[in-house]
């Protein structure tokens, strides 16, 4: 469904992405894992279209993402940090994103927006919420309009144990009607159960990209997080790429 | 696009130093138009506040407002949105609430007090203004990343075209004025939207004698209907350039 091929970025003398190649396909709940700095947030935001990459292809669904900013209409996206216009209500942000999204949907989906109970909100402007409930209209933004892809940037973090379950639920739920979910989390215990895949990124390269089943198997462990934490040290050690 | 330039502006009509800034220009324009009772004295003491003022907050404005949303456009940015979209809505938000701001604050005193030729003037002035300084305020922040370095810039290129401009002219006129410096003089003024806009309004003014040879050159060059759309022309061009330039840094942006 998402292809990259070679993808190049560099930042100055730093290399974020250096030619990355991966594809995923429907179905998949990938989870992105890396160091700080290892081109985790380079790579959503090239597929996003936020960052122009200076080499290779991104395409989706054989259309090239980086030509056609219309394919952006089959992804929901979640950043890391949810800041909106300071004097917006949360319901015109609602109401603007729906008018922004007219006509690229069949159908929406407010199962998070009850969920979290966002009617309660709509006349609150948007510099008096917190993070969490700022999260929390970030998700529901994210899974209003249906799409096919959804980018979730640290989905869980500032989000209280509840609400953090019912996006967890929501995770499961697109993924059963075959959607693919791209995660980034520093939260791993978090996400165990909702990852099909592991993708491990160092210094803009692709270490491995399994499926977490097998990943455990080989590790004897039971906990993604533990299977995390060793790989990464053992990553970190300094010895001849195998 | 129309749907968020709608929402920008209700975002920004909204925040208190666009309330400010009205309630200001309102208070400052009532004051000098009952100050002296002569209705071009107000006018030329507005003139010289609307010069000062309307630059500055634009920019500032501009600036700060650019690098506040800088999530929201990254959010907007990753929607199926054309970037081009997403910043002349940007601009054009600014530029309406803002400009709302100055019809408010300046447009209505004016129009009850002065409503002549030379208010009108004014007017037109100090939008072209808002115009002008919002489309370099957004060129500065679209280039730089860093939001201190960006409103720095602002400030500098305020400094600039309020004092240091006037002080070059005059420098280079101390120096140089032994040579037949009248069309350079006009040519020097157009690369300051400031200047450009005082001499404007000024050549309304009928005090154009009070500027010397110079003052006389100009309305020669400029007080005719010709002149005048040529300024109005060149104040278009220093918002148009601009906001061109931003446009097409902003598409290959990396947010």
């Amino acid at each position: 469904m998402i292809t990259a091929s070679h993808l190049t970025k560099s930042f100055g003398r730093l290399k974020a992405l250096d030619d990355f190649s991966v594809s995923m396909a429907r179905g998949q709940s990938v989870l992105l894992i890396g160091p700080n700095g290892s081109g985790k947030t380079t790579f959503i935001k090239c597929l996003l279209g936020l960052v122009i990459p200076e080499k290779g292809e991104l395409t989706l669904d054989g259309g090239s993402l980086l030509e056609k900013p219309d394919l952006r209409r089959m992804i929901g996206y979640m950043p890391q940090i949810g800041r909106f216009p300071d004097h917006l209500k949360v319901g015109q942000i609602i109401e603007m994103m729906r008018g922004i999204r007219r006509g690229s949907h069949e159908r929406t989906d407010e199962d998070l927006i009850e969920a979290f109970e966002i009617g309660k909100l709509a006349h609150k402007p948007a510099r008096t919420l917190s993070g969490g409930m700022r999260q929390k209209l970030s998700a529901c933004l994210a899974f209003l309009f249906d799409p096919d892809i959804f980018i979730l940037d640290e989905p869980t973090a500032g989000l209280d144990p509840v609400a953090a379950e019912i996006l967890k639920e929501k995770v499961r739920a697109v993924r059963e009607r075959n959607k693919l979910v791209l995660l980034t989390s520093h939260i791993l215990s978090d996400l165990d159960d909702i990852t099909s895949d592991v993708m491990h990124l160092i210094e803009g390269r692709l270490q491995f990209y399994r499926p977490i089943a097998g990943l455990m198997e080989e590790h004897g462990e039971t906990k993604l997080s533990r299977v995390v934490a060793r790989i990464m040290r053992e990553s970190a050690t300094p010895k001849t790429p195998c | 696009m129309l749907r968020i330039v709608k929402y920008v502006v209700q975002d920004i009509v909204r925040s208190r130093i666009v309330i400010a800034y009205t309630a200001f220009l309102l208070a400052a324009a009532i004051g000098l138009f009952n100050l002296g009772g002569d209705i071009s004295k107000g006018l030329i003491g507005l003139l010289s506040l609307v010069l000062f003022v309307v630059p500055l907050v634009s920019l500032i404005f501009g600036t700060i407002h650019f690098y506040n949303s800088y999530e929201f456009i990254e959010l907007l940015a990753a929607q199926p949105l054309k970037r081009r979209t997403i910043l002349l809505a940007e601009f054009l938000g600014v530029s309406i609430a803002l400009g709302a701001a100055f019809l408010l604050g300046i447009g209505v005193p004016v129009a009850l007090f002065a409503a002549n030729n030379t208010g009108f003037t004014l007017i037109a002035t100090g939008l072209g203004l808002t115009l002008v300084f919002i489309a370099l305020a957004f060129l500065g922040a679209v280039i730089t990343r860093d939001k201190a370095r960006g409103i720095g810039m602002a400030m500098l290129l305020w400094f600039y075209f309020a004092i240091l401009h006037g002080g070059l002219m005059l420098f280079v006129m101390f120096y140089f004025g032994d040579y037949p410096l009248e069309k350079a003089t006009v040519g020097m003024i157009a690369l300051n939207p400031i200047d450009l806009g005082r001499v404007i309004v000024l050549l309304q003014m009928d005090v154009s004698a009070l500027m010397g040879y110079t003052g006389a050159m100009m309305k020669d060059l400029l007080g005719t209907a010709l002149g005048i759309t040529c300024g109005a022309g060149v104040m278009a061009l220093w918002a148009a350039a601009p906001l061109a330039i931003s446009l097409w840094r902003f598409q290959r942006k990396d947010l």
